[in-house]
């Protein structure tokens, strides 16, 4: 599915208590959950080589973690250059802004291939989890 | 690759320098070391015992590889180079491993070894030293082309749950750092490896494995049809360069 501006785009309702993911412009400005994001449990997913995955890709803010990737822009300052409706669709699915980002899609399980059988229909992230993370990746300001 | 036809259409043939690094360039000087070096290199334990394989019968009244082959120096020298290839009765090409269990089980009239057993890798290393110092040679078997194809295409899909294609690491972004660890340009020099990781000897395909895992996707069995097409199109891309075997890497 292309990404049109100031197309709205309702997509299917998830699991799990996640809300209807609603595309405007190049955002989603409804959270995914109820729930709001916590700053705090978003660092240590990010953080997380297990968990967020983040810092194989991106540096950041995190003097505490010695290995981080530069195969992508730095997580610092994020909260200035876009906003949290901009970061729910690049974490949702950015694949939806740019069809060759290398990044991978959070919480999308459409048009993958060959799927290891443990995560099978399961997104990386959950609803939460990627509300988590907006709300720490807010906090990066410069 | 992408970025090497790029160049291509850009510069005249005289100023393109070979852009290709084997992933041991990237590797510590101390890692390097080890490699260099026969006594300090552990994957020549696994080379030795190959040697032991390659001159012993499986049984009393059956041949060792030595009886028909003779010395694996003339035999076998740049063998390894050229694998995967195209195999009459299979129809299809054979990576290396297989190529000696069907010579088991044909010629010695033995249980194939297991996929990534000591047996196997040992002499899949004796046979791979026996090319050290050449270069990779692809078969240019005609009928290998569509398989080395699909390989292509492999190389280029995306796949698991976090949507991956080998080539958007190691085309586009080789040379920058994931997490910790430099991405290299996944150039099959030196296989089977011993890689410190792994405290251990393991195949290029064991090595494809991982990356698989890596992105969550369900890796090939070893030995698949796709496993084997992905080597082909990888030797080719790394067609020109030094064999290593064994390599070390970290």
């Amino acid at each position: 599915m292309k990404f049109l501006p100031e197309t709205v785009l309702a997509l299917a309702l998830l699991a799990g208590g996640a809300q209807a993911q609603v595309v405007v412009g190049d955002g989603i400005p409804q959270p995914l959950t109820e729930t709001a994001g916590d700053p705090a449990r978003g660092r240590a997913i990010v953080a997380s080589r297990q968990r967020g995955l983040c810092l194989l890709c991106h540096t950041g803010p995190f003097p505490e973690e010695r290995f981080q990737g530069n195969l992508a822009p730095t997580l610092a300052g994020a909260g200035s250059r876009s906003t949290p409706a901009q970061l729910r669709l690049r974490l949702v699915d950015p694949r939806r802004l740019n069809p060759d980002s290398i990044m991978p899609p959070y919480f999308s399980t459409e048009g993958l291939t060959r799927v290891g059988a443990n995560w099978v229909a399961k997104t990386v992230l959950t609803a939460q989890e990627i509300e988590d993370v907006i709300a720490f990746l807010s906090t990066l300001r410069e | 690759m992408r970025r090497l036809a790029c160049l291509l259409l850009l510069l005249p043939a005289a100023a393109l320098a070979d852009e290709r690094r084997s992933g041991s360039t990237y590797m510590s000087a101390e890692t390097q070391a080890m490699q260099k070096d026969d006594t300090a290199n552990p994957g020549m334990l696994w080379v030795q015992d190959g040697a032991a394989l390659w001159s012993r019968k499986p049984a009393a009244d059956k041949k060792a590889c030595a009886d028909c082959h003779g010395d694996a120096a003339a035999s076998m020298k740049g063998v390894a180079a050229r694998y995967p290839a195209f195999d009459a009765e299979q129809g299809r090409p054979v990576d290396l491993a297989t190529r000696i269990n069907l010579c088991r089980e044909k010629h010695q009239q033995a249980a194939p070894f297991a996929a990534e057993s000591e047996s196997l890798l040992g002499l899949s290393a004796w046979l791979g030293l026996q090319s050290r110092g050449l270069p990779i040679s692809p078969d240019p078997d005609p009928r290998s082309e569509p398989f080395r194809e699909a390989g292509r295409r492999l190389y280029e899909q995306r796949m698991g749950q976090l949507n991956f294609a080998c080539a958007q690491c190691h085309d586009d972004n080789a040379g920058k750092r994931l997490a910790g660890s430099v991405i290299p340009q996944a150039h099959p020099t030196g296989y089977p490896i011993y890689r410190l990781e792994w405290q251990g000897m393991g195949s290029l395909q064991r090595r494809l494995r991982n990356c698989m895992t890596g992105v969550r996707a369900e890796p090939f069995a070893y030995g698949a049809p796709e496993m084997v097409e992905l080597e082909l199109f990888l030797m080719s891309r790394a067609a020109g360069m030094t064999v290593e075997t064994p390599g070390v890497r970290p």
